[in-house]
């Protein structure tokens, strides 16, 4: 298991952002976290990811201890793709993917494969505030990719995509579980990728619904 | 540490000299308050180099928290903080990385207004280069303090117009000194104490932000 969750609580200024959630999550696995605003479907993937602390329960994220684990040990091994965005908006596409690179000791050229995966090789030196939404995305699974993470956290990766991007989309994840990370994505709507079979889990009112 | 320190200094440096904000928001704003500074003295006291430090030091101030904001807001954009928050990078080289890279632009910012203050406010030219060194220090305790102070009021949730009203306690102990050490180069005097107590402050700032930065970070 990559994530396995016992009655997590995250509380916030005394309001609950999630209420006891249980969840576990499997290597190689794709899960999809749906469920209306407010849900709690960023809470989780923020606690997932080590953003956010455990008020009361209990956690292991890829062999950390939510409760009294590092949590940067923890963040080094999630990669974090938000619906913002995730870089220097000054740097160009390739300074902010050297960046990530260089900050995990990465090879340099994996940034050039990675680019050339996604689709942008051919705008490497383009300043990363003139992408559009759809090549900002395209960015952010180059980020992953250079990281390598263990487990990819995805939150509403698909807004703003046309067809065409979602569809790009779902192909490399489809890559991705097949190559043995764990992904876990929230979305407004069930995946339509017929790339990989996903988990989908519904929330509400800071928990996951009984199936 | 060192390498996360030289990575992140290379980063805000590139974007700093590729958006420029530096050079066209931060240095214009510089000149003009030390034009008005000295207009407000007129023109018989702006000849009056004994005003030029306090001047300087106080236009200093100002520009040194717009660029402790510009620092911090690099780091709060949308989604870019969670992201690079999943890079797992020292905190304390992030702080030094922060804080060297302000350093660098403050001192440009304090080399364009030291030659204003020789031409607006007729600060003596030998004068002002032999108290270059110390304000050189004075300007870097700035930034160190000024990375610590921008962590604690923008690293959550605090609101950015904190800054100046929890910085200026800290600051004004540095601004003396640099005024008073300034001074003691244009017309004579004791240089050395003022040094020490900028150098002494200098070590403490980086001590403690080198602790405190991740704390101050995820508060």
């Amino acid at each position: 298991m990559v994530v396995r969750l016992v009655n997590a609580v995250v509380m916030s200024r005394g309001f609950a952002l999630l209420s006891g959630v249980d969840l576990e999550v499997e290597r190689g696995s794709l899960t999809v976290l749906t469920g209306a605003n407010g849900a709690g479907k960023t809470s989780l993937l923020r606690l997932l990811g080590g953003l956010d602390t455990l008020t009361s329960g209990a956690g292991h994220v890829a062999g950390v201890d939510l409760a009294q684990g590092d949590r940067r040990q923890l963040r080094r091994r999630v990669g974090w793709l938000g619906h913002e965005g995730s870089f220097y908006a000054d740097l160009s596409v390739r300074e902010n993917l050297v960046f990530a690179a260089r900050a995990l000791e990465r090879p340099v050229h994996d940034v050039d494969a990675a680019l050339e995966r996604v689709g942008l090789d051919h705008r490497v030196d383009t300043i990363t505030k003139q992408l559009s939404a759809g090549q900002r995305r395209r960015l952010g699974l180059a980020w992953l990719l250079v990281r390598r993470p263990e487990l990819w956290l995805l939150d509403e990766p698909y807004a703003s995509l046309d067809d065409a991007g979602r569809e790009f989309f779902d192909h490399l994840l489809g890559d991705v579980v097949r190559a043995g990370a764990t992904v876990v994505v929230s979305a407004h709507d069930p995946l339509r990728s017929r790339e990989v079979v996903a988990r989908t889990l519904r929330m509400s009112g800071g928990r996951i619904d009984a199936p | 540490m060192i390498a996360v320190a030289r990575l992140v200094a290379a980063k805000d440096l590139r974007i700093e000299a590729r958006s420029r904000v530096l050079l066209w928001q931060v240095l214009p704003f510089g000149v003009i308050a030390l034009l008005l500074s000295g207009l407000a003295l007129g023109p018989a006291q702006a000849g009056n180099s004994s005003a030029g430090p306090g001047l300087f030091y106080l236009v200093t101030l100002f520009v040194t928290l717009l660029m402790i904001n510009r620092s911090q807001s690099l780091e709060n954009a949308p989604g870019t903080r969670a992201s690079v928050a999943t890079l797992g990078l020292d905190p304390a080289g992030v702080f030094l990385g922060k804080a060297l890279a302000l350093t660098v632009e403050l001192w440009v910012t304090g080399i364009v207004l030291l030659a204003g203050s020789v031409l607006v406010l007729h600060t003596a030219l030998i004068g002002t280069v032999q108290a270059l060194p110390s304000i050189l220090v004075t300007l870097a305790t700035l930034a160190v303090a000024g990375t610590l102070y921008g962590a604690l009021t923008q690293g959550g949730d605090g609101p950015a117009t904190l800054l100046p009203v929890l910085t200026l306690p800290a600051f004004a102990p540095l601004l003396i000194a640099g005024e008073r050490s300034f001074s003691a180069a244009l017309h004579g005097g004791a240089l050395w104490e003022w040094w020490v107590i900028v150098l002494v402050a200098l070590v403490a700032y980086t001590a403690v932000g080198i602790l405190l930065y991740g704390v101050l970070e995820e508060s």
